[in-house]
Order: C-alpha cells, then sequence, then structure tokens
C-alpha cells in the first residue's frame, strides 16, 4: 500500500479494523511485528525521530489539554514544535478564524465541530507535510463533518499529503484514493469512483412496514444472496443478476409485508465494502 | 530551552487551574502541621487528677499545690474516704487520682517514711505512664528538697534526668521533621506521578510523544514546576516549625535545605519511576499512597519508634526513605550536625534517587505501550 504525495487517501473500516494501529505505526508510536513503513522514505523505526518533526497527527481521542485555552494550546503546540503561531499563521488562518472568537475559553468547554478545529489547527501549526488524522469526524455533526472535509481538500491544495481514517463511506467518496480495512487486513485500494464502477451486480433497495422481518424473510429466500440495512432501506442482491425485482416482490408479498417498495438502486461505496467483506469470509 | 519555556508554562497552567492540586500543595502542609503540632499532642497539659485525702495536713496540700502549680495538673474533684475511686474514672472525668495515705505529715517526719498511691486510667496507656511519671517526679522533689533535708538518711542514690536535645519533651520537635518528609514525599512523588499519568490518561501523552519533545524534556518539563514548589513547601514548613513551634535549627540552615532538596529529588525521582508504571491517575494515586505515604507514616520511625518493631518491619524500614531523612533533619536542627554525622544517611538518599532515576530511564516508553 502506497500513499502518493500531495494525495487524500482514506482508511475506511468499521471499529476494530486496525486503522488506528495503523496510523500509530505511521506516527512511530508502535512498532509492527512484521513487515516495514517509511513516511517520506524515512524507516518508522529507525528515524522516528524525523519523522516526529515532519508529520501533523490528530488522535482519534481529543488530546489537547481542556484546561488551557485555545489560545494557550496553539501556541503550546508550536513552542513544542519550535515554531510560532505567527509564523505558519497562513496554514492554519482559515481554520483557526472560525475558533477564533472563542480564543480565550478553556478547550474543554468547546464543542465538538469546534475542537476538531482546534485540534487540526494544532496539528498544523509546524507546516507539516504530512497530516495523519485519525477519525477526525466521528461525533462531530454533519455541518460541521462537511466543512471538515471542505477544509481538508484546502489543505491538500496547498500540498499537504493527508491520510485520513473514517468509518462513515459517504466521506470515503471525498477521498482520492481509498483503502477498504477489515481485521487487519486491506481488502482493496482504488480511487472510489473505480470501486463503485467494478461494483457490476444487480442491486435493489427493499423496503415495508416490517423492516425487522423483512430482513429476516429476505435472508430466508433461496434467491437471495446477501441482504443489508442501509439507513431506511434494506439493499439486497441475488443470487444471480436474473433475479427480477418482481420475483422479491411476489415473494415478500406472499410472506404478507405492507407497504411494499422494491427498486433498482446505484450501488455506493459500502455496498461495495459489503460484497468484498462477503467474498473474504 | 523555548521548547523547555513553553512546557514549564503550560505546567504551571496546569497546577494554578486545578484548585485540588493547589490545595495539596499549598494548604495541606500548613493545615497538617498546624494539626499534628496543635491538636495531635501527645505532651500532658492540663490534665484532670482527683485527689483523696485520707489525712489533711501542711504537707499534702503543699504537695497538691505543687502538682497543680506544675501546669501537668488541673484539679478535677477532691474525694473524701469512702467515695468511690472508679466511679470517678468510669465517668472519664479525671486521668488520675492521687491518694495520701492517713497520717500522712506525721508518719513521713517520724519515719521518713509516708504512703501515697497514683491510680491511673491507663485505657490510654501512653498518658497513664506519662502522668505517673510526673506525679512521681514533682512529690519526690518536694519530699526530698523540702522534707528530708533535716534527716540524716544512709547511703542514698539520686539519680538525676535530663533530656538533652529536647528539655521539655516536645513532641512537635518530633512531628516537624515527619510531616517535612510526608509532605515532601506526598507533594513531589505522589504530584508528579498523578500529573505524567493524567497525560497519558487524557491521550494528550500521544501527541507530546508523537511531537519532536525529547522523553527528557517531558520529564523534566513535568518535574521541575514540583521541584520549585516542594521546595518552597520545605522552606514553610521549617518556617512555622520555627516561629510558631519554637523549634530550634541548631546546625545550619543552608545544609538543611540542602538535605531537603537531596530528598525533593529523591521523590521526584521516585514520583517518575510510578509514573512510568501507572497507566492512570487512579493508579498512580493508588500506588503512592500504599506505597508511599502509609509506609512513611508508619514505618519511618515517624511516629512509631522502629526500635519496637518486629524484625521484619524494621529491615523493611530501612528501604524507607524518609526514615533517613528524618534522622538527617533531626541531626542538623535538634543536635547542631554537621555532614560529619550525618554522611552515611546522606549517602543512602543519594544512592536512592540514582536507583530510581536508572530505573525510570529505563521503564520510560519514547512509543506507546
Amino acid at each position: 500500500m502506497e500513499v502518493q504525495k500531495g494525495e487524500l487517501f482514506g482508511l475506511i473500516g468499521p471499529d476494530g479494523a486496525g486503522k488506528t494501529t495503523l496510523m500509530r505505526i505511521l506516527m512511530t508510536l508502535l512498532i509492527q511485528d512484521k513487515g516495514m513503513a517509511t513516511m517520506n522514505g524515512f524507516d518508522v523505526i529507525k528515524d522516528y525521530k524525523k519523522i516526529r518533526n515532519m508529520v501533523g497527527y490528530m488522535p482519534g481521542r481529543f488530546s489537547l489539554y481542556q484546561d488551557l485555552t485555545v489560545e494557550e494550546n496553539l501556541n503550546f503546540f508550536a513552542t513544542v514544535f519550535k515554531t510560532t503561531v505567527s509564523e505558519n499563521y497562513d496554514l492554519i488562518r482559515d481554520i483557526y478564524i472560525q475558533i477564533e472568537p472563542f480564543k480565550k475559553r478553556l478547550a474543554g468547554k468547546l464543542s465538538g465541530g469546534m475542537k476538531q478545529k482546534l485540534a487540526l489547527s494544532c496539528a498544523l501549526i509546524h507546516k507539516p507535510e504530512i497530516l495523519i488524522l485519525d477519525e477526525p469526524t466521528t461525533g462531530v455533526d454533519a455541518v460541521s463533518r462537511k466543512e471538515f472535509w471542505e477544509m481538508l481538500k484546502n489543505l491538500q491544495q496547498k500540498g499537504i499529503t493527508i491520510l485520513v481514517s473514517t468509518p462513515y463511506m459517504d466521506e470515503a467518496m471525498l477521498c482520492n484514493r481509498v483503502a477498504l480495512m477489515q481485521k487487519g487486513k486491506v481488502l482493496d485500494i482504488d480511487t472510489p469512483r473505480n470501486l463503485v464502477d467494478g461494483y457490476t451486480r444487480k442491486l435493489y433497495a427493499i423496503r415495508s412496514n416490517d423492516m425487522h422481518r423483512l430482513i429476516l424473510d429476505l435472508r430466508s429466500y433461496e434467491k437471495t444472496d446477501s441482504a443489508y440495512a442501509f439507513g431506511q432501506y434494506l439493499h439486497v442482491t441475488g443470487k444471480d443478476d436474473e433475479v427480477e425485482a418482481t420475483e422479491f416482490e411476489n415473494f415478500l408479498m406472499r410472506k404478507n409485508h405492507q407497504n411494499l417498495e422494491v427498486f433498482d438502486i446505484q450501488p455506493t461505496i459500502e455496498d461495495v465494502f459489503m460484497e468484498l467483506l462477503g467474498i473474504e469470509e | 530551552m523555548k521548547q523547555f519555556i513553553g512546557f514549564l508554562k503550560k505546567e504551571f497552567l496546569h497546577i494554578f487551574r486545578d484548585p485540588r492540586t493547589m490545595m495539596i500543595i499549598f494548604l495541606l502542609p500548613i493545615v497538617q502541621l498546624l494539626l499534628f503540632g496543635k491538636v495531635i499532642n501527645t505532651d500532658i497539659q492540663n490534665s484532670r487528677i482527683a485527689i483523696l485525702y485520707q489525712s489533711h495536713d501542711n504537707t499534702t496540700r503543699e504537695i497538691t499545690s505543687k502538682l497543680v502549680s506544675s501546669g501537668y495538673f488541673v484539679l478535677g474533684e477532691e474525694l473524701m474516704p469512702g467515695d468511690d475511686v472508679e466511679d470517678v474514672f468510669r465517668k472519664g472525668k479525671v486521668k488520675m487520682v492521687v491518694t495520701f495515705g492517713p497520717e500522712f505529715e506525721k508518719s513521713l517526719e517520724r519515719d521518713g517514711k509516708a504512703e501515697v498511691q497514683l491510680l491511673a486510667d491507663a485505657s490510654d496507656p501512653n498518658t497513664a505512664r506519662i502522668l505517673t511519671n510526673y506525679a512521681s517526679g514533682i512529690i519526690n522533689d518536694y519530699v526530698k528538697k523540702e522534707k528530708l533535708q533535716n534527716l540524716q538518711l544512709p547511703n542514698q542514690i539520686n539519680t538525676e534526668v535530663r533530656m538533652l536535645y529536647n528539655e521539655g519533651l516536645k513532641s512537635v520537635y518530633m512531628f516537624v521533621p515527619g510531616i517535612m518528609a510526608m509532605i515532601l514525599m506526598l507533594i513531589s512523588a505522589m504530584m508528579t506521578s498523578i500529573s505524567i499519568s493524567k497525560e497519558k490518561e487524557l491521550g494528550t501523552m500521544e501527541v507530546l510523544l508523537a511531537s519532536p519533545l525529547k522523553p527528557i524534556q517531558i520529564v523534566l518539563g513535568k518535574v521541575t514546576p514540583y521541584l520549585l514548589l516542594s521546595f518552597i513547601n520545605a522552606l514553610t514548613i521549617i518556617l512555622i516549625g520555627v516561629f510558631i513551634f519554637g523549634v530550634p535549627i541548631k546546625g545550619s540552615f543552608v545544609f538543611l535545605m540542602a538535605e531537603s532538596f537531596l530528598f525533593i529529588m529523591m521523590a521526584l525521582s521516585l514520583g517518575i519511576l510510578i509514573s512510568t508504571i501507572a497507566p492512570n491517575q487512579m493508579v498512580a494515586m493508588f500506588i503512592s499512597v500504599l506505597a508511599l505515604m502509609l509506609p512513611t507514616i508508619l514505618l519511618s520511625g515517624f511516629m512509631f519508634p522502629i526500635e519496637n518493631m518486629p524484625l521484619p518491619l524494621r529491615i523493611i524500614s530501612h528501604a524507607m526513605p524518609p526514615r533517613w531523612f528524618i534522622v538527617i533533619i533531626k541531626n542538623i536542627m535538634l543536635k547542631g550536625t554537621g555532614i560529619l554525622f550525618v554522611w552515611k544517611e546522606t549517602l543512602i538518599l543519594m544512592f536512592m534517587t540514582f536507583v530510581f532515576i536508572a530505573l525510570s530511564i529505563k521503564n520510560f516508553k519514547i512509543r506507546l505501550e
């Protein structure tokens, strides 16, 4: 697996897939059991000091000092990286300007979205060449999430290589390339577009009044290959692409499902992921 | 260097913004010293006693007034023959009953001998022992000086007792060094270990490790504020000891502070060692209290004399740093001795510091677990 310079690369996978562990290895915080990894050509074990100087890191947990103010946190991280806030203000201005009105507030008293902006500012304060973000949008509201990804795009424009992990599949589409991970393994690496395009199977969205019974019934149907809950609908594939929507509909009518909806749907990256998982197992 | 100053600034902000830390650092030493010095006082003062006269005469009256005027005793009750002595004790009003035998003065003058009985409430054995000692001392002293001068007594040995270095047997002389050891241990070891493990617990250590900060900078940055504050505390405790409780400093003040500095260094390195083991604040606190505070109080000779302990505890007490520190400060403050008399203890403390630092360096992780 390789991340290109200037790329916005996503690690996608459920909790426990090994995203954090991989990032910590790259951040020189953990030593891998086997294999090797390099950052800008530096080995993560031998050259850990050099790596720590040139990478910005934002751990999954909010890891700033809650009893220091916004300003104090930023200044602290600036001195730790032997720089000053004013020196690299250009890089963080767009982000920091949004939390500047609260600069005298304790970091612990910020909202989730503002905390993330502050953490990102702190991770950027030393003008890193590589930025590693561990689930930066987990627990952040939808609006802030969108804003956050726009910020990442902007940073990418400035030539920073970004490695970001997320459990949200919709965010995967915003990356240049993604690696789908599960149980410590990378299942596939490609652009999100290619991954979705590579999905050739016929996919149906189905819903009814009783979703729980619906999923059980569908899974017991001999022509069903897979059925997953996906928002308000179930995404269902047939054993082969010959299986028609009407076949599902008729089967479910027989099972007395009310308000039934069955229609074709375009696959998303999550469907790709589910498919890969199915093959894996 | 700028990095380090930035780190220090952050540490001081942590300390000054946390009321609990502030209280432990600035209030606890003073409160504890005053408590031990004033309230938990094992000195005998104004103990209530009762007198039972089986004979009322000049001598018994004079002895009574001697007892009362000594300052140790207050006359609580006068009993008559036939009164139930035990009843008085049961009510808990008095600590001791002094009973003068019948025809006290007469038999003293006739035979050179008279009987007086001291009954003490030994449910508190220490106090009972001290009370009876004081009382018999006063009575003997009186009889010898006032009554027996004219009598020729054959071959007497007079024992003369002087309590060197603490003539008044003041317990505060013992408490000041003890509390100093305890407080310095508490602030240096416990607070450092808690503050380092707090970074681990809150995840900020992860960011610090991923930064170009060297481990030595992190540790020094963590330790320096507490070194300063502990030193201020040592000074405060000594000042309170001297000016409020009248504990003397017979030796060199500079030497005393130098030894305190050594002890603080020892405690700080112990704190770092604890933090390399403890994954969170709770564990750090637990280790500090269980492994440091209790032994400091119980096994250092601060509360209980080491000589009276069973052999295994006596052996363990050698590993207690405060034990050596208490010997050192008592020597300097009360006896006025210099390095010649405490070099052994000083070396032991230095050795301990060295061991703790070596172990900490070995244990400190430049990565996550």
